[in-house]
């Protein structure tokens, strides 16, 4: 980190800078260390020095995160973390708080403090990576683990139906709610640009793969040779289209919902314009909802970006009263003297 | 005709009637205008737990006591000297806590066929000859209110007679000579906005205070003299909950660290939050979180970011907190945790009293967790706990639990307002600069789980540039705070960590014995029985018994002498509102066959049972 002028006051940071000395302890190959490298390599962009990030997370392999991060860092217990940070923002609105969480730390037991987060409109930064099982403690079923698969926990296949996070974020009136992917590097960044520059509570997916307990849950929308068919890349106020010559698209379905056409048949015009600014949830919703799960054509990019007051900007003075202030407060009612 | 007029060195009132009759609020102006004259006093309310349980069922009886003296007094008093039952059902709930000569006065316009089937009675107790043991005075409240506010525009009928409960405190204040003005001010304050509902309280109280007067159904008025054993000062009426507000915003403002409640509303421990909450201007934030769990985390998060985090709560929230408490003990930063506690087990009986999270609060953790434990034992004392536990969670980094319990929460008492600078300083001590590597003057690297003279860690806060580090549940290397697996490593952690609270037992007072030459029995305490427990040895030394007593404040650690004081008695009673905890404790540390006087009854400790208690053992 140097300081540029002799005021300082212009800050030159590099990934360095938010690498802290503790090595890293991810399986080889985990989709964590893309997601730590990305983020690491995107946080001098904030112009905020490290004493002034925090990184809270919770309990399960992306809980570690924060320890690899030389910025201030709690690591707390299972799916506490948007309780802690919750309490911290209301403490301190100059810093930037991030949490890094999983979908059975945030959608499992956490799922409260998520959703009320989230409808509070908190300012904080939320890194749902999603994997769809539970690695930590070694194979069981998750939340988000599609319908019918096998795992230590569920030897006959899942059977409770799964959680649609971006689904569920926009149900809990969610302000940001963006997807991305482990392995695409640059849209990740630009998810994460973009919701550091929003004000308030933003939520972010990322796909992020287990190589250990379910490896290629994603491939439909990382393999090369799939993925332009599958990824749909929501760009604000671009027509939403898809697949490797954008053949296909997204329009109003009669029955009032979205569907899935070709190009071709309806005419670029009749296509869904993007627009994550719609004072509408319900278009943002029905986009999250094309896909059962992420074998199949499957949005991207940032659902939801909508301005709405943010939590605790109104609190109390920084700074506890006085001395006499606190006097007139304990003789304050009805008193008398007894001499 | 000439009245007469008697002294009484103390009285007990009580304030029965149905829950939507307002004797919470008959009960309190009295209270008010009691502590104006000058007596010492204690009060007690006592309300259902159902909102709006049926109206004229024993269910639905609210009542508000208070004992006053001309002396010092030390509990809200056991059996009421007079009675004010607004319906059949509060005469009924209440009439087998009456001594025989005590005074009852009733509404008698509440005497109806359907409200004595309701409550129970196949006879009328007024007609039947079964209050003889009594002194009854039948006053027609209903009736003489409605007449009193006849006239009043804006006001219904209906309205009228929800007015009768002043009409009732109008007469208990003439019967004791309270002053009225204060009273009446009140009530102008209250309804300000509504003219007609001012007048017509105001007409019901005068009406009220007149009957007395001019009646001869009373023919005596009684007068207790101002309490002149207490020491100078001002003094104002608090009770629990107010008091334990104030010695956090104290101790907010003497540590220079902003407060954040953070809670969930739960039965006895609501009002905190509600009382908190109208205190931004003292930089206090308030949360009401989604959970109790929540509630602890968003507190132990603020602390995290340089504030004093607090959680209040009652028995249940307890249990969920037990996560959050854990991860405080481990990160060793500081949070204050109310325990506000009422009958259990689970949701129990939340309007009763109780002393059975002891156990929980010392215990109640996975792993090994020890962390400070207090107890206030008087409604003033809860402002020295709550001050106390906040000074000792910062010096120390620790979470610290005060047991507080539904009684003192809601009895009051006057209360000597302290001198802001009598309060200490609490120097939080926040780290600035790095602590370990090879300068001299530690100019290396930061060392988060390095420790002081009381073992205490530096507690640096975010935005402190160079100090970056990362705590959490995992355990730490011994200084660096680095997460370690290392067996040898957790054995000294642990072992600090213990040590830690232990050494806070430096910092109390010993264990205060009042205790007559000769005294071969100690009666010992800890939280809200202190004042039953005091008055009650009064009694058996007053009957010529020789008794010792002394009341515990801090449960853990417990003061250094406290082995010493049990050794130094033949015999040792603990009264507890619960089966025995602190019994169970003393018996394990100090191996001292204490004796347990239990009472689990959801009422607080009365003088009369210590006394009996004490007897029984000579």
């Amino acid at each position: 980190m140097t300081h540029n002028g002799a005021g300082g006051d212009v800050l030159t940071l590099t990934k360095a800078d938010f690498q802290s000395d503790q090595e890293t302890r991810w399986c080889p190959g985990c989709g964590d260390y893309a997601v730590l490298s990305a983020v690491q390599q995107f946080m001098p962009e904030l112009g905020i020095p490290p004493e002034r990030i925090v990184f809270v997370t919770g309990i399960g392999c992306a809980g570690r995160f924060s320890y690899y991060m030389n910025t201030y860092g709690m690591h707390g217990i299972h799916g506490r973390g948007p309780a802690l940070a919750t309490g911290l923002a209301t403490a301190r609105e100059d810093l930037s708080i991030w949490i890094v969480t999983g979908d059975g730390d945030s959608l499992s037991i956490g799922g409260n403090h998520l959703i009320h987060a989230l409808r509070r409109n908190v300012p904080l930064k939320i890194l749902l990576m999603n994997n769809q099982i539970y690695g930590l403690t070694k194979g069981q079923a998750s939340p988000t683990s599609e319908l019918g698969k096998i795992t230590k926990s569920t030897p006959f296949g899942v059977s409770d139906h799964p959680f649609n996070p971006v689904a569920l974020a926009l149900g809990a009136e969610a302000t940001f709610v963006a997807r991305t992917i482990d392995r695409d590097r640059q849209h990740l960044t630009e998810v994460l640009r973009a919701a550091s520059q929003h004000e308030g509570a933003a939520l972010i997916e990322i796909y992020q793969n287990c190589p250990v307990f379910n490896d290629g849950a994603f491939a439909a929308l990382t393999e090369k040779d799939v993925k332009d068919a599958n990824q749909i890349r929501l760009e604000p106020g671009r027509p939403i289209r898809f697949g490797a010559e954008g053949e296909r698209g997204v329009i109003r379905s009669p029955e009032g919902g979205l569907e899935i056409v070709d190009v071709a048949d309806c005419g670029e015009e009749s296509l869904l314009v993007h627009d994550p600014h719609g004072t509408d949830p319900g278009v943002a919703f029905s986009l999250a909802r094309l896909a059962e799960d992420p074998t199949a054509p499957t949005p991207i990019g940032i659902f939801r970006d909508v301005q709405r007051p943010v939590y605790g900007r109104t609190a109390a003075p920084a700074a506890p009263a006085s001395d006499a202030q606190l006097s007139e407060l304990l003789l304050s009612g009805d008193t008398w003297t007894v001499a | 005709m000439a009245k007469s007029v008697e002294d009484r060195e103390r009285v007990i009132i009580r304030f029965a009637g149905d829950s939507g009759d307002g004797m919470q609020l008959a009960g309190s102006r009295f209270t008010d205008a009691t502590a104006m004259v000058g007596n010492d006093l204690a009060t007690l309310p006592n309300f259902p737990a159902e909102i709006r349980a049926p109206a004229g069922t024993l269910a639905g009886v609210s009542a508000f006591q208070i004992h006053f003296a001309s002396r010092d007094i030390l509990t809200p008093g056991d059996a009421p000297n007079v009675l004010v039952a607004m319906n059949p059902a509060a005469l009924k709930a209440n009439l087998g806590e009456l001594d025989r000569g005590a005074t009852i006065i009733v509404n008698e316009d509440a005497f109806t066929k359907r409200n004595l089937e309701k409550a129970g009675y196949a006879a009328n107790p007024l007609e039947d000859g079964s209050l003889s043991a009594h002194r009854v005075h039948r006053i027609p409240m209903t009736t003489l209110t409605v007449r009193a506010v006849e006239g009043i525009e804006e006001v219904s009928t209906r309205d009228a007679g929800r007015a009768k409960n002043l009409f009732a405190l109008g007469v208990l204040s003439w019967l004791y000579g309270r002053p009225t003005e204060i009273t009446k001010q009140w009530i102008e304050q209250k309804f300000a906005r509504k003219p007609g509902v001012t007048q017509a309280n105001l007409n019901a109280f005068n009406a009220g205070w007149s009957f007395g007067e001019t009646t001869e159904l009373l023919d005596v008025q009684y007068r207790v003299k101002p309490a002149t054993d207490v020491p100078p000062g001002t003094y104002r009426n608090v009770n629990g909950t107010t008091a334990l507000t104030l010695g956090l915003i104290a101790a907010s403002v003497r540590s220079g660290l902003p407060l954040v409640l953070a809670s969930y509303p739960i039965t006895p421990a609501s009002e905190i939050l509600h009382e908190l909450s109208r205190h931004a201007r003292f930089g206090v934030s308030t949360i009401q979180a989604e959970d109790e769990i929540a509630a602890a985390g968003m507190a132990l998060g603020a602390a995290f970011g340089g504030r004093l985090g607090v959680t209040a709560t009652s028995g249940p929230g307890m249990d969920l907190k037990a996560e959050t408490i854990g991860l405080a003990v481990a990160l060793e930063l500081p949070l204050v945790v109310i325990d506000v506690q009422r009958a259990g087990p689970s949701t129990g009986m939340p309007t009763k009293t109780e002393q059975s999270d002891l156990l929980l609060a010392l215990y109640g953790r996975h792993g090994e967790s020890p962390l400070p434990v207090l107890a206030p034992s008087t409604a003033g004392g809860c402002f020295e706990a709550a001050f106390e536990a906040a000074r000792i969670a910062i010096e120390y980094r620790t979470p610290v639990i005060v047991l507080s319990d539904s009684f003192l929460a809601s009895s009051s008492e006057p209360w000597r307002v302290p001198d802001v600078a009598d309060l200490p300083a609490i120097d939080p001590r926040l780290a600035v600069a790095a602590n370990g590597g090879d300068g001299a003057d530690g100019d290396g690297a930061f060392l988060p789980y390095s420790r002081d003279e009381r073992l205490a860690r530096p507690w640096a806060v975010p935005g402190t540039p160079g100090l970056q580090h990362r705590i959490g549940g995992l355990e730490k290397a011994d200084g660096t705070g680095n997460i370690s697996y290392d067996g040898a490593n957790h054995a000294r952690m642990t072992r600090l960590r213990a040590e830690k609270v232990a050494g806070i037992a430096r910092d109390l007072p010993p264990l205060a014995v009042d205790a007559e030459p000769g005294a071969r029995l100690l009666v010992l305490g800890w939280g809200s029985s202190e004042g039953a427990i005091r008055a009650g040895v009064r009694r058996a030394r007053a009957d010529g018994y020789k008794v010792a007593c002394a009341h515990l404040h801090h449960l853990n650690p417990l003061p250094e002498n406290t082995g010493d004081v049990l050794r130094s008695f033949d015999r040792v009673l603990v009264p507890e509102m619960n089966s025995g905890q602190l019994a169970l404790l003393l018996r394990a540390k100090f191996l001292v066959d204490v004796e347990s006087f239990c009472k689990l009854e959801g009422q607080p400790l009365f003088a009369a049972e210590i006394e009996r208690e004490i007897v029984e053992r000579q």
